[in-house]
Parts: C-alpha cells; structure tokens; sequence
C-alpha cells in the first residue's frame, strides 16, 4: 500500500506545482520563482539530514499558507484580480453580506430612477411630444453620480465626514449647472452638458478608491471599472430598447399608446437607474465577462492603425488637403480621445513586468500615426483660425486637442523608451494615471469660465 | 520573541533593498540572509518575501533577471536600482529617527 508519504519527492512537488497554478492571482513564473524556492529549501533541509518526506513537509509548511500568500501577491499584482475576483475573504475585514449589498443597490436603483422624476413635479415635465427640456441634459448626471458616490461610500465603508466633503462638488456642480442664464440655442449651454459628467466622475473616482487617489492601482482599478461600466451600460440599454420595442408593440396591439409612460418614465428613470445596477454588476460580477475592456482594445488597435496608416497614404497620395468645416476640429478631437482610450485600457491590462512585444510596438504605431494625422489637421485649421474667430466651442475643442496632444505626445516618447530597453512599462501606466484629472479639471473650466467668459452665448 | 505582525511587515522593505544594496541575490539566498543577520528573530514565511520583491519591482525600486543558477534551473535574480537605494536611504533615516526616539525615552527610564 502507497501512502502520501511514500510518493516520491518529484511526484509531490508536482502536485504542489499544480495546486499552486490553479491560483488566479499567481502566474506561471510566480509558480517557477517559488517551485525554485522550494527546491532550494528541499536541498538545504535534506543536507541537514532531513528525510525526503520531512524535508518536503518543512519546506511546505515554511512557504506559509497558501491563501495568505495568493492574496499577497494578488495586492502586488492587483490587475490580475480583475479577471476572475477569487481573493480569499480576508479575516480582519468584516465583509458586507451580498444580501444586504442588494438591498442597498436596489434602493439606490429606485432613488436614482424616482430623482429624475422629482423635477417633474417643480414646473419641470417631461412631454412626450416636446424635445426633452434642456434642464435634464444639463443636470443628467446630477441625478445619478451622488447616489452612485453613496454606493461606493457605503461599500468601502468611508466616513461620514468624506462622505459630506464628497458632496461639496456636487453641489458645486449643480449651482454652476444651473445659475447661469443661458439662451435658447446657447453653445455653452451645450459645453456645460458635455463637461459637467466629465467633471464629476473625477468625484466618483475619489469615493472608489475610497479617498485614497494616490495609494497603489487603486487608480488603475477606477479606470477598468469605468471601462467595464461603459460595456456594462451599453448591454443594459440594449436590453432597455428590447423592452421598449415589445411595450409600444403590445399595448399598440390593445389600442393603447404607451408614449407618455415611454418617454416619461420608461426611458429617463431606465437610464438613471441602470447606471447603479451596472456598477454593482461591475463590482460583484467581474468574472462573468472577463476583462471585455482590453478585449475591444486589442481587437480595435489594429484596425484604427491600419485605418490612419491608409488615410495618411491616401492623402500623401492625392495631396487633398483637408476641407476644413465646423465638425472638423471636433472629430479629430474624438480621434484622439479614442486613441488615448486604447493606450490607456492596454496599459490597464497589461502586466508591467512583461518586455516589450508586437503588441506594444502597434500600440507605438498607433499614436504616431494618430500624431500625425492630428498634427496635419491641426495645421490645416490654424492657417484658417483667423477667419473663423474664437467661438467657445472651438476654443473647448482646440484645449482638448491640447490636453489629448501632450498626453500622446508623450505617452509615444515612453513607448519608445521602453520598446528600446530603455524605462519600464510601469513608467507609462503611472503617466497615464497622473494624468487622469487633467481631463477633468479642464471639464470643470470649461463648466465654470466658458459662460460667463463667452457671455453665455 | 513573538515579533508584532506589523512590525514585521513594515521592516521588510528596508531589509530587503538593504540585503540586496550589499549585491545582488535571489529570494531563498534572501531569505537566509535575513534569519542570519536576525538571528532568527525576524520569521518570515518563506512565501512572503516574494509578493514584497514584486512589489519593489513593480515600484522601480529593484529590477529583475532571469539567469540560470547553479543546479541548471532557471532562476530570477533582483538587483536594487539607484532609485532603490535613494528609498532605502530614506527608509534608513525613518527608522533611525524612531530608533533613536525609542532610545532616548528608554535610556532616560533607565536612569531615573
């Protein structure tokens, strides 16, 4: 009869080998580094005249539980917990029940959807036959973003002092959104709806990370969850048209028009409370779509580099120059802003300690190339400026060209490094990480200045 | 001596950068530097030290090689970098102003 003890040593260090592999948070040379260990300690306890078996069963036991150890280096690689959230629960934290975590979540659901409606009853309706009053695109996220702070809030167990600090932008956000005494037609009225979101998702990334912007990867995990919130969002409302399509078709069929509950409650109260339930799903159900971020990313870096390459050879080609029109400007800055968005989410799946690979020197490739085609657009546009004159919309949209332009520029200058040997891929993650409020405080100057400085118009 | 969890945690960056300062080296040759240079006070289990090298790693505080060792297995060597030694400095100067506060508080006891 064999025992485990009787097994040969071999045999038993493969087995440990495998155990450790079905560990998420350690990768396969993690497994060799330790294996190495292992071996090493094998060797010195059987020169100290230890038996097999007992030099094996000390050496094991020496490496430390295994729970313990794949939760560290989970910590020190937090971009692999991403994928598959198997972190052992850890002792001293007390953690929130799943039930009470969904009670949570639906209530704020339900704030969030009745919040849209609560303007409704102070002089604000929603008709269904009106174009949507513009009150609600200046205010959309304000009836949303502070539940969803609160969420977070609740979640990582913040204070209620952090929590009354987190509100003051808010607030902040929704005086300016509503002070000013814009014109039918007014352009920065439109400026303010766009920028406004961008503004306050900064303070949501604040109630993520728990306050702690600057701790490790706790940036990083705030860009994936907004990633993989986006997809999220975007099946939620897919599934939202689906409903939609199926009540107009039922109650048209018994004579009935559901326009009013269509447009009135259905669609704004749907969309408030979904961007709630997508967070949650982010949070508690990472495994189920694994990673879909980094998937369109790497789908997506090829086809737009092959795309701008194509361009640029087009117009080197035919010399056309390009025909400089209002949406011109706009649509090389939603370019870039693409760009930044592919280089940012491959960074944030990427392991750090990798050496550069194919993939990295697309990635290169890419922003150079959407370098280039900006820069020729912008030459294009600046020959003409004088005639245009300065308008709020484009001087919003030449200081985002700016912003997006410092980001790639130097973002191709890591690249480079790195692909030389030269700097480490972390270098760039942190890079693409400081840079992250830039974005917002721009939004939040463009909220703030542009009306007034532009007189409203 | 049951040394405070904590206590334990927090020292391991300075040893580490400090053990590899004095030249390059791998975690089991680590390991046994550290029960050295303790005397067997400071107890890692052996499988902490690594989530702590990545880290570094990670930070820039040391870079790391892959190199073939002795018994022909692959093995992964660490390197402290000279942002590394600028950390291990600060560290030093940390530890060395708690060192001393410590010091003075208990010095003074003793002659009272």
């Amino acid at each position: 009869m064999t025992t485990v003890a009787d097994r040969p040593i071999e045999e038993q260090i493969a087995q440990w080998r495998a155990y450790l592999r079905r560990r998420q948070a350690l990768h396969g040379p993690d497994v060799e580094e330790l294996e190495g260990h292992l071996r090493d300690q094998l060797a010195a306890l059987t020169e100290a005249g230890l038996s097999g078996d007992e030099a094996f069963l000390v050496a094991v036991k020496r490496m430390g539980s295994l729970d313990a150890l794949s939760r560290e280096f989970a910590r020190a690689h937090s971009e692999r917990l991403w994928k598959q959230l198997v972190m052992a629960p850890e002792a001293d934290e007390p953690a929130k029940t799943s039930h009470a975590e969904t009670i949570v979540v639906l209530s704020l659901a339900v704030a969030a959807a009745l919040a849209v409606k609560v303007p409704a009853l102070f002089g604000h309706p929603i008709n269904p036959n009106d174009e949507l009053p513009l009150f609600y695109a200046r205010n959309a996220s304000l009836f949303v973003f502070p539940l969803l702070a609160v969420y977070f809030l609740w979640k990582r167990g913040s204070g209620v002092v952090s929590g009354l600090l987190l509100a003051l932008p808010f607030a902040a956000g929704a005086v300016f959104a509503n002070v000013f005494p814009f014109p039918k037609g007014s352009h920065t009225e439109v400026l303010t709806i766009l920028h406004l979101p961008i503004a306050l998702w900064m303070a949501i990334g604040v109630a993520y990370v728990r306050g702690r912007w600057f701790a490790d990867g706790g940036r990083m995990n705030f860009v994936r969850f907004s990633g993989e919130l986006a997809i999220y969002y975007v099946l939620i409302a897919l599934g939202g048209f689906v409903v939609t399509l199926f009540t107009f078709m039922m109650f048209r069929a018994i004579d009935m028009n559901p326009d009013w509950f269509v447009a009135g409650w259905l669609i704004p109260c749907g969309a408030a409370g979904a961007v709630i339930i997508g967070s949650w799903l982010v949070e508690a159900k990472q495994s189920v779509i694994e990673n879909m971020a980094p998937v369109l990313t790497r789908l997506f870096t090829p086809l737009f580099s092959v795309l701008l390459l194509v361009f640029l050879a087009t117009m080197a080609w035919t010399g056309s120059p390009i025909n400089v029109k209002r949406e011109v400007l706009i649509g090389f800055d939603l370019l870039l802003a693409l760009v930044v968005g592919l280089v940012l989410y491959a960074a944030s799946a990427r392991d750090p300690q990798a050496p550069p690979d194919f993939f990295d020197g697309l990635q290169l490739l890419l922003v150079v190339s959407a370098l280039v085609v900006d820069g020729v657009a912008l030459a294009a546009i600046a020959a003409r400026i004088s005639e245009f004159g300065f308008t709020p919309n484009r001087v919003a949209a030449l200081g985002e060209n700016l912003i997006l332009l410092v980001n790639l520029v130097w973002s191709a200058w890591l690249y480079a490094c790195f692909l030389r040997h030269r700097g480490s891929f972390a270098v760039l993650e942190r890079w693409q990480i400081a840079y992250l409020p830039v974005y917002s405080v721009w939004a939040a100057l463009v909220v703030v200045v542009f009306p007034p400085l532009f007189g409203y118009r | 001596m049951d040394m405070n969890k904590d206590l334990v945690a927090a020292s391991a960056t300075p040893l580490v950068l400090a053990i590899l300062a004095e030249g390059d080296s791998y975690g089991y040759a680590i390991i046994k530097r550290v029960a050295e240079l303790s005397g067997g006070h400071l107890q890692w289990t052996d499988g902490m030290l690594y989530p702590v090298l990545h880290r570094l790693e990670r930070q820039g505080h040391v870079a790391a090689k892959w190199s073939a060792s002795e018994n022909g297995r692959r093995r992964k060597y660490y390197r402290i970098t000279r942002q590394g030694r600028a950390q291990l400095a600060a560290q030093r100067q940390q530890w060395q102003a708690v060192d001393s506060t410590l010091r003075g508080m208990w010095m003074e006891a003793c002659t009272v």
